[in-house]
Parts: C-alpha cells; sequence; structure tokens
C-alpha cells in the first residue's frame, strides 16, 4: 500500500512469525511511520488529518448521543430537551455533536479548495479525488439526515421541502416510499435515524480506500511536482505526524470555544420549536454548510425549454455535486499548483469568494431585495434581488468548471517550474527566489 | 444466459421486501380516509382536517365569495380550471393546504384578492378556489377525492 518499498524488519522472533501470518505490525510501520512525504507540505494539508479527527468525534458522541434518543415523532423532540437537561453532560454531548458537523464541513472545504488549489485531483490522483467527492455526497446527507433528528420546526419542514425536491425529479410514488406514509411523518423520522446511524460508518468505510488510494500515489505538494528521491521527503513520523498534533489542538481550541461560548452560533431559533406540520416557519433555511446548494436551487426561477423551474432547480443542485466527479478530466492544464499558474490564480480566488457568497444568500429569504430601482404594482419593491446575485454566484460556480478550467490549460502561460521540491524549499531559504530552472515554459503549454 | 436471467431473478425477488418495507404500512394505508361532519361549520368559516397526514381545508363559501370567485375569466389563471371544476357543491370548498411550491401552509388572506390565500413562504397567491393566481408555485391548490355521504358528511379519501 505504502509507496516504495517496505523498510520494516521484525525485531525478534515472535514479530518474524506473526510478520509471516499477518503482517499487521508492517502494514502500520509502512504507512504511519517512514510513509515517505514531500517536505514542503504546509498547514492547509494537514486537514486530512483533522477530517479523520471529527469522524471519530462525531461517530463517539454520536453513539452515546443514540443511547438517550427515542426516534419517534411523538418523542423525539422532548427526547432531545431530556438531553439537554437532565442526562449527565447530555448539553456537553449534544453540542459537540451538533457543533461537530459545522467544524466537519469547515474542515472538509479547506481541504477540498486545498485540492483544487494545488491540482490535488490530476493525474495519477483521479480515483483519490473521486472517493472524496463521494465522501463529501455522504457527508452532506448524514448532516441533513442529523438535522431531521430533533423533529423541531426546522427539522421537520427542511425535510418536507428537500424530500418535496427529490419528487419533483422522481415523482410522487417514490416520496411515499421515502416518507412511508403520504407526509414527513412518524416512519420519515424512524428510517432517517436508522440511516444516520448508518452513513458515518460507510463515510469510514470509503475513507479507508481514499487513503489506501493516497498512500498508493503518495502525496501532492506545493509545488505540485513529483519528489524525486528521498532528499525530496520526510517519513510520515515523527514530521508530519508531530504537525498533526499541533493542528488538531488549535482546531480543538476553536471548536470548543464555540461549544462553551456559543453553542447555537451555527443554529437556527426554529430548532427549538417543536414541529408543527400544520404551521409552516415564515423562512425555511438549511445548516450553513448547504447554504450554497440550496441558493443554486432557489437560483433556478425560470422555465428552460421543457424543463420546469422546480425541476431545473434540482437538476443545477445535483449537477454542482456531480460536476465535481469529472474535474481531473475538465482541468486540461499539465501544470498542477495555482502557485505556477497566475491566472487560474485570480479564478480559484474569485470561486472561493463566489461560494462564500452563495452560502450566504441560500440562508436569506429569497426575495429579500438588495438593491431597489422601483416599486411594482402592487406597492411591493423591485430591483436586484438575493435570487439575481444567486443567478450570477450560479453562473460562474459553473463557468468556473465548464469553460474556465478546460480553457485555461490551452491559453494560459504557466511560471517556471522549480526543478526539485529540495531546490524549491532551498532557494526559498536562501532569499533568492524560485532559480529559473533550464528549459522553464515561457510560452502556452504546448499540446501534443 | 440461463443462469444470468435466474440469479438476477432471484436478486430481484430477494430485494424486493427490503425495499417495499419503506412503502406506507397496512395501518398507514388504514388511516388514508378522513370523514368530516359539516353541521358546525358556519357560512364563511374554513375548518382544517387532516387527512393523510396533510393539512386540509374544508371551506363553506358564501353565494358573494362564488359569486365573485366565478368571474374571474380563466385566461388570468396560470393554471387554468374554472371554479365548477374544482368543487362538486358551490357552497364547499375541499382542498388541500400545501402551497405547491415547496410544500408550505398558506394562510388565509382576506385582505388579498378573491377572500384567498398567501404563502408566507414565496409569496404565491391564490384565489377562493384555491387557484394560483400570482408567485411561483405552478400549480393550483390540489383537490383530494372526496364524496358526500349526506348533506352533514363528508369522506376525504
Amino acid at each position: 500500500m505504502a509507496s516504495g518499498p517496505s523498510t520494516y524488519t521484525p525485531s525478534n522472533g515472535l514479530m518474524r512469525w506473526l510478520d509471516a501470518r499477518l503482517p499487521i505490525v508492517r502494514f502500520a510501520n509502512d504507512n504511519l511511520l517512514t510513509f515517505p512525504t514531500p517536505k514542503n507540505l504546509n498547514y492547509s494539508y494537514t486537514f486530512g488529518a483533522i477530517l479523520l479527527y471529527c469522524l471519530v468525534i462525531q461517530i463517539v458522541t454520536g453513539i452515546v448521543l443514540a443511547m438517550h434518543f427515542v426516534p419517534n415523532a411523538a418523542l423525539a423532540f422532548n427526547s432531545v430537551e431530556y438531553i439537554m437537561r437532565d442526562v449527565n453532560y447530555g448539553w456537553l454531548l449534544r453540542y459537540i455533536h451538533m457543533n461537530g458537523a459545522s467544524f466537519f464541513f469547515i474542515a472538509v472545504y479547506v481541504h477540498i479548495l486545498r485540492g483544487l488549489y494545488y491540482g490535488s485531483y490530476k493525474d495519477p490522483r483521479e480515483v483519490l479525488w473521486i472517493l472524496g467527492v463521494i465522501i463529501f455526497l455522504l457527508m452532506m446527507a448524514t448532516g441533513f439526515l442529523g438535522y431531521t433528528l430533533p423533529w423541531s420546526q426546522m427539522s421537520l419542514w427542511g425535510a418536507n421541502v428537500i424530500t418535496n425536491l427529490l419528487g419533483a425529479l422522481l415523482g410522487t410514488d417514490f416520496t411515499q416510499w421515502l416518507w412511508g406514509g403520504f407526509s414527513v411523518d412518524n416512519p420519515t423520522l424512524q428510517r432517517f435515524f436508522s440511516l444516520h446511524y448508518l452513513l458515518p460508518f460507510v463515510i469510514l468505510g470509503v475513507s479507508v480506500l481514499h487513503i489506501w488510494a493516497l498512500h498508493h500515489v503518495g502525496n501532492s505538494n506545493p509545488t505540485g511536482i513529483d519528489p524525486k528521491g528521498p532528499q525530496d521527503t520526510v517519513p510520515l513520523m515523527p514530521y508530519y505526524t508531530a504537525k498533526y498534533f499541533f493542528v488538531i489542538t488549535v482546531f480543538t481550541i476553536f471548536f470548543a470555544f464555540v461549544v462553551f461560548y456559543a453553542p447555537n452560533l451555527f443554529g437556527h431559533v426554529d430548532h427549538y420549536v417543536e414541529g408543527n406540520p400544520l404551521k409552516t416557519p415564515a423562512h425555511i433555511a438549511p445548516e450553513w454548510y448547504l447554504g450554497a446548494f440550496y441558493a443554486m436551487l432557489r437560483a433556478m426561477d425560470f422555465n428552460f425549454l421543457f424543463i420546469d423551474s422546480k425541476l431545473l432547480g434540482v437538476l443545477t443542485m445535483l449537477g454542482a455535486i456531480g460536476i465535481l466527479f469529472i474535474v481531473p478530466w475538465l482541468d486540461t492544464s499539465k501544470v498542477r499548483s495555482a502557485n505556477y499558474r497566475p491566472v487560474y490564480w485570480w479564478c480559484f480566488w474569485i470561486f472561493v469568494a463566489d461560494y462564500a457568497m452563495l452560502s450566504w444568500a441560500g440562508l436569506q429569504p429569497a426575495g429579500v431585495i438588495l438593491l431597489q430601482t422601483g416599486v411594482g404594482a402592487d406597492g411591493a419593491p423591485t430591483g436586484f434581488s438575493i435570487t439575481h446575485l444567486s443567478q450570477i454566484g450560479t453562473a460562474y460556480y459553473f463557468a468556473f468548471f465548464i469553460i474556465i478550467m478546460p480553457l485555461l490549460g490551452l491559453f494560459e502561460t504557466p511560471r517556471a517550474l522549480p526543478e526539485s521540491i529540495a531546490q524549491a524549499v532551498l532557494g526559498k531559504k536562501r532569499g533568492g527566489g524560485a532559480a529559473a530552472p533550464a528549459g522553464a515554459a515561457a510560452a502556452p503549454e504546448s499540446r501534443v | 444466459m440461463f443462469s444470468a436471467a435466474a440469479a438476477g431473478v432471484g436478486v430481484a425477488v430477494t430485494a424486493w421486501p427490503f425495499i417495499d418495507q419503506m412503502n406506507p404500512s397496512a395501518a398507514t394505508q388504514a388511516l388514508s380516509t378522513t370523514e368530516v361532519d359539516l353541521t358546525p361549520i358556519t357560512p364563511g368559516q374554513q375548518i382544517t382536517v387532516m387527512w393523510q397526514g396533510k393539512p386540509t381545508w374544508v371551506r363553506r363559501r358564501t353565494p358573494e365569495e362564488v359569486a365573485q370567485i366565478r368571474a374571474i375569466p380563466n385566461s388570468e389563471l396560470k393554471d387554468p380550471q374554472p371554479d365548477q371544476e374544482r368543487v362538486q357543491k358551490a357552497e364547499w370548498l375541499v382542498v388541500i393546504g400545501i402551497c405547491t411550491h415547496l410544500g408550505c401552509i398558506p394562510n388565509r388572506d382576506n385582505s388579498g384578492e378573491q377572500g384567498g390565500y398567501l404563502c408566507a413562504c414565496h409569496g404565491s397567491v391564490y384565489d377562493g378556489s384555491g387557484r394560483i393566481m400570482r408567485g411561483p408555485a405552478p400549480l393550483n391548490l390540489a383537490v383530494p377525492p372526496y364524496a358526500f355521504l349526506s348533506d352533514t358528511l363528508v369522506r376525504i379519501g
């Protein structure tokens, strides 16, 4: 699994005996201790370790919360309040689990954007990237299912809106099958609880494949060029394990601050009102981490050809996730890292801002007018609304993948790449900047 | 070829109970009709009953309201349907009170047009027949299957 030949030598007869039967110590040695890692990885490369830490936190707190939670439409809301008030440390466990989801997504967004910036998805890491997109999808499903469990107004109506969306795509028979009834009700809650408990373990399984793929091909790195030998790498232990412990500590400080001092920072008041199928809250908002996708869904308020606006919204939202799967083939540039791609660098940071803007827009009521230009026939203000902003954001989101990525590879002139990782690192230390290597590209990449 | 087909049938037959268990159960199906006693409803009043877990409105319309609703020309409607096709008796409107946009519950809006409904979520406006007048909702409020068992008793479903 680990790239390179194994360096493990069993130290005594017992270890030799075990190694011949189950080479588990060899496996741990090759993957956790001596695994060769590029020596120039910065802090953005530590988020994989942070994500594993988040997954463990969510699974451990989730298992103990399930010992007190009751997945029944009549009892669920009160059982959550019971956890908060009566269960020993229940408030702490629930706040860790609830905010853990938000921090999980903060970390996964940094991790994914890191991949987009440094071109981590490019040959030979396409499968590694695709497995990551699958994990991201599973995380969104798990987050949504967890959101419905407290059976609050937000839970109930969020479940209503999302399942109705799937109904727009797949029909009424499908939604009734999904609900186990004629509306979102007790059978829906019970199956959502079952799946919410299952999916994290599926995530764990896909994560094993993700890390396997990583350790098979090795880490990418900020220069985007492959390590050429031992002078370019350091063993994982202790260099990066120490770095992981440090960043996880810093991450935990922020996490603990929110848990203890602002536990409802990411929440919504309607999450503390029991679900009522006869009364819709005035404003339904998803969790912040799904805001961008929700904004894209709502942005489609027009019909396109034979597709009506409702279906178009669903297709846009699913397409926004689906397009991530083909990113390795959309990006035509051979240069991996945005550090050496001046135009892509700008497009990337605009994309980050665009995604942040969409995430914000998705949490706002749809009709809000941002720039009033006039008054409609019914006296309501008209002008540039959240919907218009979301449409612009959606257009750039797709343009980044479908237009910018394929075309930049053809027209962009990349900067000169260093000859090796060691040279890039040492060159900087001497204060000489990037030394111009021989044969550096000074023209658009040649296509053969 | 044959063994592949046999294996395919075997997999499908085995998988079906695991898929079908998610469909509405017999107990859920048994509660799929609701009977409503109409005697306590006064003219102009509307009550909400639950039918299949969905809020369903039973509204006793006054003759003036009916006249006003039926005066709206079909050409003004997004989802054209005359009021006569949506009710069995002019006096009684029975509709499912779920917005056809994204499933919110509209409010009775007497100040609005034709004594209709306003969905606060995304601003869809319905008339007193539950027909969509304005806003993002694509269709009129759904009319459930119902039958008058007597002059004062309706069975929905």
